[in-house]
């Protein structure tokens, strides 16, 4: 199957009850990615709803501060619901709901997609249910009170790791249950073809954006584009527009947890080797037995043992660069974005300011620096104060 | 076809699942005897994955329950050469995810079947379309890549039939393994069309628990596969399950005989 490769990744693994469904998928997708009309609305929403484009910001202090390369921020944290997913979000669910489709569900890892969802699911009169890990709601309790307020249903999965990953086990065992009337809103550039191509044609708005942003602040394209990457959809919307610019580095930042050489990181470039999961061929942490591996980060959202398709593409052909940023390194860029320039990034973002801070120095200052600030940190406020060990009452 | 699997067809078959080494590897062994001896006539054996995506809450448990008892490949081979020692007539098919094979080298794990006596595998999640990452090995060692037919497959039938080997696994119902009180598919007509394309025995999976429910689908295919409900008394008497596996079996047996031929 040629469709829905990259190199050697991807694919569509998944049990045959699903074949069916994931074919009209695809169908549905390649006729509305066409559509004038969809696109149209899909446009408005973004604009009108969603409050694109978001901004570049100039984050002159840091640039100053670190003494290096000029340094923007793709303020993704600035959407509505605060972060990069409604992106994706609303582009499916406005297809599931032209697909006939009433009801829509998806997993998530921070609750960054999953309130995206709930959404979308609420502004287009569509039933949702979202899956979360036990051990996320507990470390999100807000944001499943926000997917509440939204009308959705957040069931906590109580299975394996109890985190991402066993929350998109079990949103696909509810759709293989129930996939007439529901649409899987896949929140990553993962799982089965279409969805790593879907998703990343969804948020590949934010490189077309900072692309054609830094042209006109700057007039001429930054050195690197900087994101974090659990499975990679701020990261892939962020390259995809800037692949062919081959004189722009590429630089994803996944989460080393406690260390990549500790057992406690989801670090999937760095530790994990080639396998099957998830309906897709890509890089898994895993043990020589092909047991999927639990994986540890203090980031809910990057907290995946696997990764993108086309990322692992990107790797393998040396386009893209993959860095491991461990828990204390992301605090304390958490930490140093907000008292450097005022703004409370999200712990999966800060992940990827993270590595700017380690680099920019190393960058001429007429190069620039762009940073996918995928989400706002609101909800790792009560998470970072517990790993400071700072005692706060909500 | 390979001769276990044909001969396990003959008449109405009772096709019996576990999830090797639950609640040991040791009592895998034990359990599976009881059940070939109660009338079992393929055995799966269910190789654990830390991600079961197509199981419910019963086999998703029997899954965790092997691996943290300290179930891996090379015991579940030792296991499988054992029955085969014991049983050498008995189908055996393994019951894998792809991940656990595609790690272990595909090469190396069909070889490896062969060697060990097994006759065929069933990979939930590695569709029709997916079938290049085993087939050649599978092939090279005589190994038969058992297919799915589900209840969405429709316009499927025609291609999973026709390049059909072993038997095929036909699935009751929507969504995940588990026991169910009732079933709503109309097998009958799936079982039509896949005869259409194929003289390959056809069993049919999913929700199957009860004597009633053996004899009313066995009477519409060629057999029926039972998972859930033995690993369920797995759970229920862990280290004692033997006798009511045997029992079970049997009458689970009896009930496919009494479909007829």
């Amino acid at each position: 199957m040629e469709n829905g490769r990259y190199g050697i990744h991807g694919g569509q693994y998944i049990p045959e009850t699903l074949m069916n469904e994931i074919h009209k998928l695809e169908e549905c997708y390649e006729f509305y990615k066409n559509d004038k009309q969809f696109n149209e609305e899909l446009d408005t929403l973004l604009r009108e709803y969603a409050g694109r484009p978001s901004l570049l910001y100039y984050a002159e202090k840091m640039t100053k501060d670190l003494g290096g390369a000029k340094i923007y921020l793709k303020r993704e944290d600035l959407n509505h619901t605060g972060s990069h997913k409604i992106n994706n979000v609303l582009g499916q669910v406005l297809m599931a709901k032209k697909m006939g489709k009433t009801r829509v569900i998806a997993e998530t890892g921070a609750g960054q997609h999953g309130v995206a969802t709930a959404t979308a699911a609420a502004l287009m009169d569509m039933e949702c249910e979202i899956f979360m890990g036990k051990e996320d709601t507990d470390r999100q309790a807000l944001n499943v009170y926000r997917m509440e307020l939204l009308g959705a249903k957040v069931n906590a999965v109580t299975t394996g790791t109890m985190t991402l990953k066993d929350a998109v086990n079990e949103a696909m065992r509810e759709w293989v249950s129930r996939v007439d009337d529901t649409h899987y809103v896949l929140g990553s550039v993962m799982g089965p073809h279409p969805f790593p191509m879907m998703v990343r044609d969804f948020q590949s708005v934010i490189g077309k954006e900072a692309k054609q942003q830094i042209l006109k602040l700057e007039g001429k394209l930054p050195a690197a584009v900087v994101a974090c990457v659990g499975g990679g959809s701020n990261s892939m919307g962020m390259f995809y527009d800037f692949i062919g610019d081959k004189d722009v580095k590429l630089i994803g930042c996944e989460a080393a947890g406690k260390g990549v050489d500790t057992p406690q990181n989801a670090a999937t470039i760095a530790n994990g080797t080639l396998g099957i999961f998830h309906g897709m061929k890509s890089y898994f942490c895993q043990n020589d037995e092909g047991q999927i591996a639990p994986v540890y980060s203090i980031s809910a959202g990057l907290d995946y043992p696997g990764i993108g398709p086309e990322h692992a593409y990107l790797h393998d052909t040396g386009r893209a660069q993959y860095v491991p940023i461990t828990d204390e390194e992301a605090v304390n860029a958490f930490e140093y974005l907000a008292r450097t320039e005022g703004i409370i990034c999200a712990v999966e973002s800060a992940h990827a300011v993270a590595h700017v801070i380690k680099t920019a120095k190393d960058y001429s200052p007429d190069d620039c620096i762009i940073i996918c600030l995928s989400g706002r940190g609101d909800k790792d406020v009560a998470a970072i104060a517990r790993y400071r060990g700072v005692k706060i009452y909500e | 076809m390979s001769n276990r699997i044909a001969n396990a067809f003959k008449q109405k078959a009772f096709v019996a699942f576990l999830t090797a080494g639950d609640p040991t590897i040791e009592k895998s062994e034990e359990y599976i005897g009881r059940l070939i001896e109660g009338g079992a006539d393929v055995i799966e054996i269910g190789i654990p994955f830390s991600d079961p995506i197509a199981e419910g809450p019963v086999i998703q448990a029997a899954n965790i329950r092997s691996l943290r008892a300290g179930c891996d490949l090379n015991k579940i081979f030792t296991l499988t050469e054992n029955v085969r020692k014991k049983y050498p007539d008995t189908a055996i098919v393994f019951l894998t995810y792809l991940n656990p094979v595609f790690k272990y080298g595909a090469d190396e794990f069909f070889k490896k079947c062969a060697e060990i006596g097994t006759d065929g595998i069933i990979v939930p999640d590695m569709p029709f379309e997916e079938k290049n990452e085993i087939a050649a090995p599978a092939k090279k060692y005589g190994i038969e890549i058992i297919s799915l037919i589900a209840p969405t497959s429709e316009d499927r039938i025609k291609q999973i039939a026709e390049s059909a080997e072993g038997y095929i696994y036909i699935v009751s119902s929507m969504g995940v393994t588990g026991m169910r009180s009732e079933i709503k598919t109309d097998i009958g007509s799936i079982v039509e069309a896949v005869r259409k394309y194929s003289d390959r025995p056809a069993a049919v999976g999913f929700g199957i628990n009860k004597p009633e429910q053996a004899q009313k689908f066995s009477a519409l295919a060629d057999g029926v596969i039972v998972g859930s409900a033995i690993v369920k008394m797995i759970e229920q008497y862990g280290e004692n399950a033997g006798d009511a596996l045997y029992e079970y079996a049997k009458q689970m047996k009896e009930a496919c005989l009494s479909a007829g031929k």
